[in-house]
């Protein structure tokens, strides 16, 4: 059995909230019901869930999925060592033993087939079969899933089965709205209110241009960036331009436009 | 002229007032009463700039003008505007005189005498716009390269006829200064003396800006920044920074120098310029993007903070001071929004001085409005006017609170006009300088009239068709061509129409394809083979690229268990799928009715049913593969009709539809292929695909009955070529012309094949399209 402690969030994560959403994850805890987590890339999901866990005082396991991920990477595999074979549990059987709170992060980078494994943990039943191992795991009493998932991705391929979606409660997240998202920046970086609410002015215009050459806009972690950098003494104008217009877009229009952005919110 | 027959009224007896004037006049020795009228006045505005020595040059030209038997015009014209000249080009005629001199003798040696005239008339006007001694230089030597390069001859040793153009340029020459450097100048009449050097009347037309692709080139020409190239800038900007998105539509500033247009907005879009210059003021300079961008900002502010007023009660005068403090409102509101954008409106709006307006002579209306708008943008606005600081103040209390309205705002623009009111705004004589702010738009949408008014509305009156001219088909899209010669495009060249191909009998198709029945089958097993494109992973091989580790742990443990392992640990990749766009395009020239030549000959066909054959066999074989492929043919008649024909599209299947629309191809015409590769490939361009690419099917050289340059058509045609490459598209030439190893390769480059056997055609067509795509 693994150490259930190394798995728990220690200190205080910082997390706004926004509205509902703490109490409504309760609940659906207290149900241990799955969670799906939806919303663009960088406005808070993992920080959410990272949140709750350590509100809720359950351990916290975290797997990055991506493209090359199989199966026995999220349930385990044998392993070989001196006397043979040792069975060794993947992240997912770990967290269903030891009643953790199993959070897959943006799931549809894992392929269709893949993703398939958590079925019977997300129903009435509860268990994981280890198919290999000649084993059916009941899950802990405390265990549960967390997915999150970015619908932004246009492309066709990556979205999930519904067969997986009908499994799920969710919640929508998107970018706190200006005043909001300023407090965020300057709680979490220390920089000044008004700083802060020029930055998220700036991002505020790239978003705007989502859908029109650019596929994503500037996420709060970028405006978090951005702050840092001032923190550290350099020029709100670089700053913003390092963190937030030249990480996202190679097209020189919107360059020049969100260039002037920042001049224009910088007098 | 001999002295027995001088007339009568011989304008050399005439008296001047002053003895010095008097011997100056003797010695212009001059008999035209019209320039002895004027003769004191220009001599005493002369004088005001230029010494003794330099008046007598002055005299010595304007003898030698007035004696060159071209009437007085070109005398009055020179003593008229030489002052002049010599004050624009720094005040000093010295190294100027001689070069005007020059250029005068040059034109009347030659038979262009009769544009001395408008060149004299006009030369004050440009100097003004040149202002150095040089860059006149520089406009003289282009007139006068203008001018051995239009002037005909009959024999080639003897120049008889004038440049038809030269007069028209001199006539021009101000506004043309106005629009484009000297460079621009230059490259604008390069390109009329090249394209209209052999035609007088449309020569005439380029010269004097009246055909369209004189304008055309004028536009590319000017300085500034251009519309066109900052539109989706522009764009962008509207939906970044103001969550707006407007149709912007410009309207020409380089034809209407009474009216100077103003930015609008309405219904149908925002109206902007079609080129901003930067400015440089005292405040700092603005790029011409800036100043789009000030005047986009400017529209979006009243869009968001103003409602239109009922205008029938004020008078002009209230109306122009509500739109006064109506634009500080909003532009208040904006600097609010984005601070950076003070910098730029202040660098932009004027700002007067106090004194500059008497108002004891002048109506100060607008002097008093502009310090007052100048005033409440800008804090170190440096005025003492009591009246002024309390209605800045007034403004600045109202807008403290919130964002105010356009009623309040009017109502504090009432007060003021009641309180600054006049005798002499009544006055003829208004006071404009440093008050038109040219980032403001005209303020229509600020206004709603009860009552009619006699405004003029039809703006964009609805151009109607004229009786008798339906429309036909697609309306044509231009298309440039590339000149090689001054390495730039002609904007504009050739039309391009689009239309549906005639259609056939689909039945003659199926029979071609029955008569090729053992090609097919041929062709049918090596399509079989060939291989897909997209990368896929396959597992469980004894040999491949990457170590599986999944099924390699799996083994090694089955070796340790003592189980017998699987040998098969690696994995591989390989393509599958294929993500291919193509389009076939057909040379339907002239040529194409010629009836094959050598081994072929014994059966009569000609090249056009060949190629038929050969595409009806691509064709079927392109829809087994099931690639996406569209078919196309083309033959123009001049730059003006460029015929584009639709056989197959993209989406549309091998059936009887396309298969009737391929039997009724017919040839005729010539090959202009820039414009047609041009067109193709914007249809590519659109596909969204790994790789496009484009066929084209040809028997020649590209030709056009217009065009007498060799090799023109061809370098336009490489051109194209490499725009297309450029934009991801491959091109690829097969060429039926045996002689085609000339000129295909500068054309294509490698990316060519000569078919020495038209025979073989439907044979290796289809082959040559697995080729390139195995």
């Amino acid at each position: 059995m693994a150490n259930k402690e190394q798995f728990l969030v220690k200190a205080e994560p910082y997390y706004q909230v926004q509205g509902q959403e703490v109490a409504l994850y309760e609940a659906a805890y207290h149900a241990r019901l799955p969670v799906m987590v939806k919303g663009p890339t960088g406005c808070g999901k993992s920080r959410f869930v990272e949140y709750m866990a350590w509100k809720l005082g359950r351990p916290l396991i975290t797997v990055a999925c991506n493209e090359d991920m199989t199966a026995s990477d999220l349930v385990g595999r044998y392993l070989l060592d001196a006397n043979g074979t040792r069975w060794l549990d993947g992240p997912l059987t770990t967290a269903a033993r030891i009643g953790a709170i199993c959070y897959l992060d943006e799931i549809v980078e894992a392929r269709q087939d893949t993703t398939v494994v958590i079925h019977p943990l997300t129903d009435h039943r509860r268990t994981l079969p280890l198919d290999k191992k000649g084993e059916l795991i009941e899950a802990h009493a405390d265990f549960q899933l967390v997915i999150s998932y970015n619908p932004g991705y246009q492309s066709l391929m990556k979205d999930l089965k519904q067969s997986t979606k009908q499994r799920f409660t969710a919640f929508d997240f998107d970018y706190p709205e200006a005043t909001l998202e300023a407090q965020i920046v300057a709680r979490e970086t220390g920089i000044d209110q008004t700083v802060a609410a020029q930055l998220v002015k700036v991002a505020q215009t790239a978003r705007n241009l989502k859908g029109h050459g650019l596929d994503e806009g500037v996420s709060t972690r970028l405006i978090v960036y951005a702050a840092t950098l001032i923190g550290k003494g350099v020029t709100p104008r670089d700053a913003c331009r390092m963190a937030m217009v030249r990480p996202i877009t190679d097209d020189a229009d919107i360059r020049a436009t969100l260039d002037h952005a920042i001049d224009a919110t910088f007098a | 002229m001999p002295t027995g027959i001088r007339p009568v009224t011989d304008a050399r007896q005439r008296q001047m007032a002053h003895p010095q004037v008097q011997a100056w006049w003797q010695a212009l020795d001059c008999g035209f009463a019209p320039v002895a009228d004027v003769f004191e006045e220009c001599l005493y505005e002369a004088l005001s700039s230029f010494d003794k020595a330099q008046i007598e040059a002055y005299i010595g030209a304007a003898r030698f003008i007035g004696k060159l038997g071209r009437g007085p015009e070109p005398l009055l014209a020179f003593l008229e505007e030489w002052p002049a000249v010599a004050m624009a080009a720094s005040g000093d005629q010295e190294p100027l005189l001689p070069q005007v001199m020059g250029a005068i003798r040059a034109m009347q040696k030659s038979p262009n005498s009769a544009a001395i005239t408008p060149f004299l008339q006009t030369l004050a006007a440009v100097a003004r716009r040149l202002q150095s001694a040089e860059q006149i230089e520089l406009y003289i030597d282009i007139a006068l390269n203008l001018m051995a390069r239009t002037s005909g001859s009959i024999h080639g040793h003897h120049t008889t006829f004038a440049s038809p153009g030269l007069p028209a340029f001199f006539e021009q020459a101000p506004r043309l200064l106005g629009l484009l450097s000297t460079a621009g100048l230059r490259n604008w009449t390069e390109f009329g003396i090249r394209n209209h050097g052999s035609h007088p009347e449309r020569q005439v037309e380029y010269f004097a800006l009246k055909s369209a692709d004189s304008r055309a080139v004028l536009q590319r020409e000017r300085h500034g920044t251009l519309f066109a190239d900052v539109e989706r800038t522009l764009d962008l900007y509207l939906r970044a920074l103001w969550r707006d998105s407007e149709l912007l539509v410009p309207y020409s500033t380089a034809f209407d120098e009474l009216r100077r247009p103003v930015p609008y907005y309405d219904k149908l879009g925002m109206r902007v310029p079609d080129v901003f210059d930067d400015a440089h003021g005292p405040r700092g300079a603005v790029s011409g993007l800036d100043r789009y961008r000030a005047v986009l900002a400017h529209m979006v502010g009243h869009r968001r903070w103003s409602t239109a007023q009922i205008a029938d009660n004020w008078s002009p005068f209230q109306r122009m001071a509500v739109e006064f403090f109506e634009d500080c409102r909003i532009e208040t509101l904006l600097i609010r929004e984005y601070p950076g954008l003070r910098r730029i409106f202040l660098a932009l709006h004027p700002q007067p001085r106090q004194d500059a307006c008497d108002p004891e002579t002048t109506s100060c209306l607008r002097h008093r409005l502009a310090m007052l708008s100048r005033a409440l943008l800008d804090p170190a606005h440096g005025y003492t006017d009591p009246v002024l600081l309390a209605f800045v103040q007034r403004f600045h209390e109202l807008l403290s609170a919130g964002e105010s309205g356009t009623a309040e705002i009017a109502a504090l623009a009432l007060a003021y006009v009641t309180q600054t009111r006049r005798p002499s705004d009544q006055l003829a004589t208004i006071h404009f300088d440093d008050t038109v702010i040219d980032y403001r738009d005209d303020n229509r949408q600020l206004w709603k009239f009860i009552e009619e008014g006699d405004e003029e509305e039809a703006f964009d009156a609805e151009r109607k068709l004229e009786p008798g001219e339906a429309l036909r088909g697609l309306p044509p899209r231009r298309y440039p061509e590339w000149d090689d010669a001054s390495q730039t495009y002609r904007p504009d060249w050739v039309s391009v129409y689009e239309a549906l191909h005639a259609s056939g009998s689909a039945a003659d198709i199926d029979r071609l394809l029955q008569k090729h029945a053992a090609l097919a089958k041929h062709l049918k097993r090596l399509l079989d083979l060939l291989k897909p494109q997209d990368k896929v992973r396959i597992r469980h091989q004894e040999e491949g690229s990457d170590l599986d580790l999944d099924v390699a742990i799996g083994s090694l443990i089955d070796f340790k268990s003592g189980a017998t392992p699987d040998p098969r640990i690696n994995m591989s990749h390989r393509t599958d799928g294929r993500d291919i766009s193509v389009l076939l395009l057909l040379d339907l020239s002239e040529s194409l009715n010629e009836k094959v030549a050598g081994a072929g000959s014994a059966t009569g066909q000609t090249v056009l049913e060949l190629s038929q054959e050969a595409v009806s066999l691509l064709a079927w074989a392109i829809d087994c593969l099931g690639d996406p492929c569209a078919i196309a043919g083309f033959h123009s008649n001049t730059r003006h009709e460029v015929r584009y024909q639709h056989i197959k599209g993209f989406s549309e299947r091998w059936d009887d539809v396309v298969k009737a629309r391929l039997a009724a191809m017919s040839a005729g015409w010539s090959t202009r292929m820039g414009a047609a590769l041009r067109h193709a490939g914007h249809y590519l361009e659109a596909r969204r695909a790994d790789k496009k690419i484009l066929l084209l099917l040809t028997d020649g050289e590209p030709a056009d009955v217009d065009v007498t340059e060799p090799g023109h058509l061809r370098a336009d045609a490489r051109k194209a070529v490499e725009e297309l490459s450029a934009r991801g598209v491959d091109t690829f030439c097969l060429s039926l012309d045996p002689k085609a190893d000339d000129y295909v390769r500068s054309i294509f480059g490698k990316r060519h094949l000569v078919l020495d056997r038209v025979e073989q055609l439907p044979e290796r067509l289809p082959l040559l399209y697995m080729a390139l795509t195995r």
